[in-house]
């Protein structure tokens, strides 16, 4: 696990939990829960060079599109339905994130916060940011939406969604003084 | 290095206890035509069952020593080193019951009159193909199979396995498949079936005795499968408007590469497939529906399917649409099963399951690789 969001995910996660973890990349993430956590489910993903990355770590993996819903999915089906380091490329979030909260009992989301004083910084001298948790240029970036903790926060309430628990990173350190403007990472577990 | 399994031979067991089909129908005896590759572990937990589709055989890999150009169908995925590692796994292939490659079917002898069944054969279902495979494996000393595989309707074999005999099945892999066919699927094998049906030479299904056989229904038959076994796409970019000669004729002789094609596949397979088996494999597609027993309910059917499943489509697939194979994922995931699901952006449309993508033969060798014996 050398993305620290995750770790935060693998503590929030119960033992024997099942679990949905969309736009699961190589599977790592699962695999990580399954032999910290006993926790087991599977994963979503898209892209087929990640879908056989996933099959190599023996991961369960169903190839579909999010941006086409978890219409495959039964109501309350997972403890916990976790999108992490995926939301800033969804076109449709506000319908995935209802979504989310339909297939799981908690949605757990981290995602890179545009926020940070660094992008601000950036954005101030005028150009698109890039940094560690956002490598790309603005021309070939996956990135489609991007947010600062509070915009998040603002969509929660908008969906009516309670947010029970947030960890706000930086460095890999836990950030808890102005964290909107010095955490680059946000995880967040939400309700419905 | 992946290679070939080298030369084979066919195999063939014999059943001296009556065999009852779903249509309560009974034949006297059987035998069933096989092939194995690998070899057999100690534990008896390598064993593989590869399945068929609709006009292939036990013949799954390699050669023949007398016909170095008979290769096995599925040959570009079963063999040392190749994605269903042969090196590993001990894999078996075999003719269905009711086939036309040695295994007792139409053109088998029938006891009761020393003439060919023919029309008399019963007619077949992929629960009849499984029950009998279920007696090879009792005949082979293999209670539980690591694996079935199929595509298409061999695919259906393979559901058929986890569903009939769950604990005798670790993992059912299902590819270009579905768990019952459409109204439009059934549509093209009924003008097949009354092709066949109303060639002159089919007297009725007892063509053997009459020394002739039904080619013209057979070929149209094949002509329209064909059809359905490509994509638009992948159909245009082989054939296009190509034409066979200079100029257009007009006249009804071959204009387009297309039409020398379906004629081409047509004939050939009109010398050596049975009439009579097409018929019955064609009926044995349109009657699955395992979840018809549930009131349709296809999550209820797959309740008593405990095996890990991996569903493979084709986004180019038209026949078995993606569509099919995620209905049927849904139906494990809400069961709660393990269960992958890959839905291939390939250009091959139904065929593409036989065909070598490194995408998806990569994705089996990854499966196959996990699998615990």
């Amino acid at each position: 696990m050398t993305r620290p969001d995750l770790e935060t995910i693998a503590q929030w996660v119960a033992p024997g939990a099942r679990v949905l973890d969309l736009g699961c990349g190589d599977g790592s993430l699962l695999k990580h829960l399954w032999q910290r956590n006993q926790a087991h489910g599977y994963g979503v993903e898209f892209d087929d060079a990640e879908v056989l990355a996933s099959l190599r770590n023996d991961v369960n993996v169903l190839q579909l599109d999010l941006e086409s819903g978890l219409a495959l999915f039964q109501d309350g089906s997972f403890d916990y339905v976790i999108l992490s380091e995926t939301l800033q490329t969804i076109h449709r979030i506000e319908f995935l994130t209802r979504e989310m909260l339909r297939v799981g009992k908690e949605a757990i989301v981290s995602f890179p916060n545009f926020g940070h004083w660094q992008a601000r910084l950036q954005v101030l001298a005028g150009r698109m940011p890039v940094s560690e948790e956002l490598p790309h240029q603005w021309y070939n970036t996956p990135n489609v939406h991007l947010c600062t903790l509070a915009d998040f926060e603002d969509l929660c309430a908008r969906l009516g969604a309670t947010i029970r628990e947030r960890a706000v990173l930086h460095g890999g350190r836990p950030v808890r003084v102005l964290p909107n403007l010095l955490g680059s990472i946000a995880v967040y577990r939400v309700t419905d | 290095m992946a290679g070939s399994v080298g030369i084979v031979q066919a195999k063939r067991a014999a059943f001296e206890e009556p065999f009852r089909f779903r249509s309560g129908a009974e034949i006297p005896r059987f035998e069933l035509m096989y092939e194995t590759y690998g070899t057999l572990n100690a534990a008896r937990s390598n064993a593989v069952l590869v399945c068929h589709a609709l006009n292939a055989s036990h013949h799954v890999a390699g050669t023949y020593a007398a016909h170095p150009e008979d290769v096995g169908w599925w040959d570009n995925l079963v063999g040392p080193g190749k994605p269903l590692d042969t090196n590993r796994f001990f894999v078996i292939g075999n003719n269905y019951i009711g086939g036309c490659f040695g295994s007792t079917g139409p053109t088998s002898v029938n006891p009761a009159t020393g003439k060919p069944y023919g029309a008399d054969f019963p007619v077949v279902t992929v629960e009849d193909w499984v029950a009998a495979q279920a007696r090879l494996a009792d005949h082979l000393g293999i209670g539980r199979f690591a694996a079935v595989i199929g595509g298409s309707l061999g695919a259906m074999q393979a559901l058929q396995w986890a569903l009939a005999h769950p604990d005798r099945v670790g993992h059912s892999l299902v590819i270009a498949s579905t768990p019952r066919l459409s109204a439009q699927n059934i549509a093209f094998n009924e003008v097949a079936r009354q092709a066949i049906m109303t060639d002159p030479d089919f007297h009725g299904g007892h063509y053997y005795e009459h020394g002739v056989v039904p080619r013209r229904g057979l070929r149209i038959a094949r002509m329209i499968g064909h059809i359905t076994y490509l994509s638009d796409d992948a159909m245009m970019e082989k054939f296009g408007r190509a034409l066979r000669r200079a100029a257009p004729g007009f006249d009804f002789d071959i204009d387009f590469e297309i039409e020398s094609y379906l004629r081409h596949q047509g004939d050939k397979f009109s010398t050596y497939f049975d009439a009579n088996t097409y018929l019955r494999i064609t009926k044995a597609l349109d009657y699955y529906d395992p979840a018809g027993d549930f009131g349709g309910d296809l999550a209820a059917s797959f309740a008593r399917a405990t095996a890990a499943f991996l569903v493979v489509s084709f986004k180019s697939d038209w026949r078995f649409a993606p569509a099919r194979s995620r209905a049927l994922v849904k139906a494990l995931l809400d069961n709660r099963r393990i269960v992958s699901y890959l839905e291939l952006d390939a250009p091959g449309g139904h065929d593409a399951f036989l065909l070598e993508d490194p995408r998806y033969h990569g994705a089996l060798a990854a499966y196959f690789g996990n699998i615990e014996l």
